[in-house]
């Protein structure tokens, strides 16, 4: 049988906007493979398996495992009861998200399974029956195509690139099913969680993404660029590493080569000069605005539209166009 | 404290990245290569840890071609005590390979810290210190940008999508570093005449097969040349325009 895995991922026991684009790639892995998408989703008891559509993403089966301790990622635990199920369920394929938490989780399930990992993944498919991926590298400066040559193929796709397409789900609504889940001594035990901003997207999974560099001219300046998220009403704010480093704005918020690597639908810099460890974060986005009042500045290079101007004069005006244009 | 630190020899961030010849690797030609950007993360913390438990040694571990002794010597000048350069020539693109190598020459070696890189910034694989990590059996935390450590128990800061995640841990454990650990110092003068005499032990990697194969390597698609749309607050009803009509994100 050449069914696929989607390793989906939750939080407070709902299920996040990215399981469903990871059960996408598994289903075009699955309609290449000609075989079945199982999504695995792992959390507590209780976690809501229906808290996001994974039938209509393309799921032909969920497999649920709870314990209570796996309200939140927890590496050994995790990796025990996914390897269990992979072994259990003897698929071709495994995808994982790559996020903060995949990104931990799909090495230590790889050693465990002895087989090779293809990280951050755009593109996939099947060539003569084996997973073929496309993978940015080089800090984006360069697409390196893999092909695995072990079973099960091991990929964790990066968020944002597998937008869901409707009507690719299953015949009906996906058979639920419980599996044991596998506790392990957590050896990494967590405290604390501090808690980004509540309600505040994470810049590397936002759909939109609104970024301030130092043309912005200071922190006191920055409720500019959050005011222009939250018209957008699905956007995260982004920084350069000048601000972060400058203490302007939290680490968690830059974008590039010693931050996040954003590939979101619409990425808007404002006052970032466009230095290549900047773009090595964020020319996969789909499109791209720059607002900076040097002509010359590289980011109008990458940028589909660019506005010449000063930051200050050119962000209210936008504040209150997108809001216009969202209120219909 | 003794600690281990995995560093990897890659193209500096800088430089112009040009396919090769044979289509799956860069061509090298004008290349400059440099310690990978979090590597350097990792061994000023090892050299933080050595010197404030006031004795110990730092051992630098590298898997590449001959010329990674220069990258092995930049972390010697920096204060490491002594290398290891596994022999390999290319770099397998398989980090379970690597990883299996390094584990080969890490295990048994009584390290009370392995530390890594968060991720390489060539192949971006992401992978290869949590990874060591399960085939030594040793716990792992990744992305660290915090640790203390006091009496065999580690306290460290990672950052995840939600925010800043804090965990425990005993030693021995394998760390990977994030940007924001520590400020990595230069190599002073002083530093680097001494390194010249610092032992390097060489030996060829053991490497199984490789799994992953590439197939090629591409420059990234052009994106299609941009337009300025206008100048200052006078253009923001055509980018308005556009963002919905053309491009659809409105
Ligand atoms: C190893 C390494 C890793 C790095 N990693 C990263 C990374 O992850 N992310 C990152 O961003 N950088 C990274 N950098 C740094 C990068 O090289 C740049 O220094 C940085 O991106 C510059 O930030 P900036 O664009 O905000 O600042 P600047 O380069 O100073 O640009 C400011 C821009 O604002 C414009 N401006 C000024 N005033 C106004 C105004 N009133 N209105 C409109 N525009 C205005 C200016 O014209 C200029 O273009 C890294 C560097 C190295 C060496
Ligand atoms: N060839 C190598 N030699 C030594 N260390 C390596 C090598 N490749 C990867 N590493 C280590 O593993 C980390 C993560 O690399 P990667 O998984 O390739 O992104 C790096 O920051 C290094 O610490």
């Amino acid at each position: 049988m050449a069914n696929v895995l989607a390793v989906t991922e939750q939080k407070g026991g709902s299920l996040r906007k990215v399981s469903l684009e990871v059960v996408t790639a598994a289903r075009r892995l699955a309609d290449g493979l000609g075989g079945r998408v199982d999504a695995l989703v792992v959390g507590a008891p209780g976690v809501d398996a229906t808290s996001a559509n994974l039938g209509g993403a393309g799921a032909d089966r969920v497999v649920v495992a709870t314990d209570p301790s796996f309200a939140h990622y927890q590496a050994d635990g995790y990796a025990a009861t996914v390897a269990a199920q992979v072994r259990r369920g003897g698929y071709a394929a495994v995808v994982f998200a790559a996020t903060a938490s995949g990104r931990d989780l799909a090495p230590r399930v790889a050693v465990r399974l002895d087989v090779p990992l293809a990280v951050d993944v755009t593109e996939l498919g099947v060539e003569a029956g084996k997973v073929v991926c496309t993978r940015p590298v080089y800090a984006g400066k360069a697409l390196q195509m893999v092909r695995l040559d072990a079973t099960p193929a091991l990929v964790s796709v990066r968020p944002n690139t597998f937008p869901v397409a409707p009507g690719h789900g299953g015949a009906g609504a996906p058979t639920t099913e419980t599996v044991a889940a596998e506790t392990a001594v957590a050896r990494v035990i967590v405290k604390e969680l501090k808690a980004a901003e509540q309600g505040s997207l994470d810049v590397a999974e936002a759909p939109i993404v609104v970024s301030g560099g130092r043309g912005m001219k200071g922190p006191e300046h920055f409720h500019l660029i959050e005011e222009l998220a939250k018209a957008f009403g699905n956007a995260a704010v982004g920084a350069s590493r000048a601000v972060v480093d400058a203490g302007w704005r939290p680490h968690g918020e830059q974008v590039g080569q010693t931050g996040k690597t954003v590939s979101p639908s619409l990425y808007i810099a404002v006052g970032i000069s466009g230095a290549i460890q900047h773009l090595a974060g964020m020319r996969t986005a789909k499109t791209i605005v720059a607002i900076n009042r040097d002509k010359d500045a590289p980011i109008f290079k990458v940028a589909d539209y660019g506005i010449v101007g000063d930051a200050f004069e050119v962000l209210p005006a936008l504040i209150e166009a997108v809001r216009k244009a969202r209120a219909g | 404290m003794k600690i281990a630190v995995c560093i990897k020899r890659v193209p500096d961030t800088e430089t112009r990245i040009r396919p090769g010849a044979d289509g799956t690797s860069i061509d090298e030609a004008g290349v400059k290569f440099i310690m990978n950007p979090y590597d350097e993360f990792a061994v000023e913390e090892a050299l933080q840890r050595r010197e404030k438990a006031g004795s110990g040694e730092v051992v630098v571990i590298s898997l590449g071609p001959d010329a990674a002794q220069e990258t092995m010597r930049t972390a010697l000048a920096m204060g490491a005590d002594r290398g290891v350069l596994l022999q390999a020539n290319p770099i397998p693109a398989d980090g379970l390979t690597v990883a299996k190598a390094l584990a080969a020459e890490l295990q048994g070696g009584g390290w009370d810290l392995v530390l890594f890189g968060k991720l390489a910034v060539d192949d971006y694989n992401n992978q290869v210190g949590p990874m060591v990590a399960e085939l030594l059996g040793m716990p792992c935390v990744t992305s660290v940008v915090k640790l203390e450590i006091e009496a065999g128990r580690g306290l460290a800061e990672r950052e995840t999508e939600g925010g800043l995640e804090v965990v425990e841990f005993q030693l021995p454990a394998v760390l990977t570093c994030d940007k924001g650990l520590n400020n990595p110092r230069y190599p002073a003068l002083k530093g680097i005449m001494a390194a010249k005499k610092k032992p390097i032990d060489i030996k060829p990697a053991q490497l199984g097969p490789a799994r992953l194969m590439v197939q090629s390597l591409t420059p990234p698609p052009e994106r299609a040349a941009g337009r300025i749309v206008g100048e200052g607050a006078a253009a923001v009803p055509e980018l308005v325009r556009l963002l919905r009509e053309e491009a659809k994100v409105l």
